[in-house]
């Protein structure tokens, strides 16, 4: 834990280094996400309510899910992009030190620029809590910050996927962006509005949902199981089959040799 | 004129080449336009009165969107570019007897086109087969066909027109990261790839559509579902051709301007 301090302390000192590009960096990060939220903004200015969710309660989704994906892609951004790694070589460095592999691989790389998508998660939080009407028990402040968390296990189980699939294949590795990229995307709304389908995938396959919809539900008072909030921490579970499924990449990794 | 011409051979056929790339993205485009319309199906449940335009429309714009993605996606720059820029490997560049400006042009367009030609034909013909409301339908009448690949082109070169100024910035500020994502997000927004311009307030749409932006995708897209009928067209079409010159022309003299005072450091 100390190495990793040490690590972050001279991942700051190097990015600030480029004061200017960190800055409009973040900047950018913040405007990508902004403009994200003017589209949901001018959509509900438009039809109000959408699946029965008020603007209020999608913001507080959509707030959840790009804070816990701009956690992941601060913290986790060694394996989101893990292709790098390996072409460059820097792969075969971890492997000769004697330290874990993953936490060389967590601290090679910490994207303080998120700071900026982070910006926009707490501001939309800002906007969206006041008229509300959630009734801030403990419980529901202890839901709210599990569906972040859970929400950071499940982004960085799939960026360890996809570190995984690099193993194998870069070219096919496009298609991982509909699970990254595209849940941050469409995770600004709460799932089921999607319809029954999409839901169950997001529930079983890539627990999205877990830490998205069910917890949402039971935050918002929709629903009076109080159990929904404990379902963010099955998030966690989905680490293991990732790690398995990297362990097993990493296993039959060939450094291209050069 | 024949060097240019090469240039795009070359750098079209090197696009077909990444054909399992191609099948990936296309899954990925296809679940992309998919998400998109659940949601506005969403939307659409909820008021079909506030609706601009009809949900097969609608279905319509987003799969011409998705098909023709690699055209007008406004993240994609060509990394060779910039770091020829900030590399000083651009001192080759100029030994050429050619010039920068049409070369940059010509490769981002031949490579753009060897991504959507590999891409649209798969996307199209399954979105041709979806039941009713959510297929791409043919366009909305023979005027509307033929004015849509006029101005599809257009859009297409105004939105190159735009990002040359990017790469261009390049040589001001070395570091073309952030101006990079700051473009992308601005166009991203003002040109209706996030949400169709139909959808957005009415005071916004008429700001919307005297910038550059709404000159790339929404144009041709929209003359293509109908929702710009055929008498409005030439005006948009215009609008499109005006961007377009000033955009090049900008272009070019930030360009000449840039070059004027350009050091490459040895080494």
């Amino acid at each position: 834990m100390k190495l990793y301090l040490r690590f972050i302390g001279i991942q700051i000192r190097s990015q600030m280094q480029y004061k200017a590009s960190f800055l409009m960096t973040v900047i950018g990060q913040f405007m990508v996400s902004f403009t994200a939220f003017l589209g949901v903004y001018f959509l509900f200015a438009r039809f109000h309510e959408v699946a029965g969710f008020t603007y209020r309660e999608v913001l507080i989704c959509f707030s959840v899910v790009l804070m816990s994906f701009s956690l992941a892609e601060c913290f986790v951004r060694g394996f989101d992009i893990f292709p790098r790694l390996i072409r460059s070589g820097e792969l075969d460095r971890i492997l000769i030190r004697p330290r874990s592999e993953i936490f060389q691989v967590l601290a090679s790389h910490i994207e303080f620029s998120r700071v900026g998508r982070l910006l926009q998660a707490v501001l939309m939080l800002a906007i969206a809590i006041p008229g509300s009407g959630i009734d801030w028990s403990a419980g529901r402040v202890l839901t709210l910050v599990l569906m972040i968390l859970g929400g950071l296990a499940v982004y960085s189980g799939l960026f360890m996927l996809y570190a995984g699939i690099s193993f194998f294949t870069i070219e096919g590795l496009e298609f991982m962006n509909i699970f990254t990229d595209g849940s941050r995307e469409f995770g600004k709304y709460p799932l089921s509005v999607y319809g029954k389908g999409v839901l169950t995938f997001l529930t079983f396959v890539i627990p999205i949902a877990l830490f998205q919809y069910y917890p949402l539900l039971y935050l918002v008072g929709r629903s009076p199981h109080a159990g929904l909030m404990l379902l963010p921490l099955c998030g966690f579970l989905f680490l293991i089959p990732c790690y398995a499924f990297f362990r097993f990449g990493l296993h039959r990794y060939k450094s291209t040799g050069s | 004129m024949k060097a240019y011409l090469s240039f795009f051979r070359i750098r079209f056929i090197a696009g077909l080449q990444y054909r399992a790339a191609a099948w990936a993205g296309v899954s990925t485009q296809f679940a992309w336009g998919g998400m998109n319309l659940l949601m506005f199906r969403a939307f659409w449940q909820q008021n079909p009165d506030a609706f601009p335009m009809t949900f097969s429309q609608l279905s319509t714009y987003i799969w011409l969107q998705q098909a023709l993605l690699a055209m007008f996606m406004a993240w994609y720059f060509d990394d060779e570019i910039f770091s020829s820029v900030t590399t000083g490997g651009i001192a080759y560049e100029l030994c050429r007897p050619c010039d920068l400006y049409a070369m940059w042009f010509t490769k981002n367009m031949a490579t753009r086109l060897s991504k959507a030609l590999l891409r649209c034909v798969p996307i199209l013909l399954i979105a041709v087969f979806l039941p009713s409301p959510y297929r791409v339908t043919l366009p909305a009448g023979v005027a509307a066909g033929l004015l849509f690949p006029v101005s599809l082109l257009l859009g297409f070169l105004v939105l190159i027109a735009f990002s040359m100024l990017i790469y261009i910035s390049a040589f001001y500020t070395l570091s073309p990261m952030g101006i990079r994502i700051l473009a992308t997000s601005v166009t991203e927004f003002f040109s209706g790839s996030l949400i169709p311009v139909p959808f957005f307030p009415a005071g916004l749409q008429t700001v919307m559509n005297v910038l550059p932006f709404a000159s790339m995708q929404n144009t041709p897209f929209l003359i293509y579902i109908g929702y710009i009928t055929p008498a409005q067209a030439p005006g948009y079409i215009l609008v499109q051709l005006a961007w377009l010159a000033v955009l090049l022309l900008t272009g070019l003299l930030l360009m000449r301007h840039a070059l004027r005072r350009v050091t490459v450091q040895g080494g």
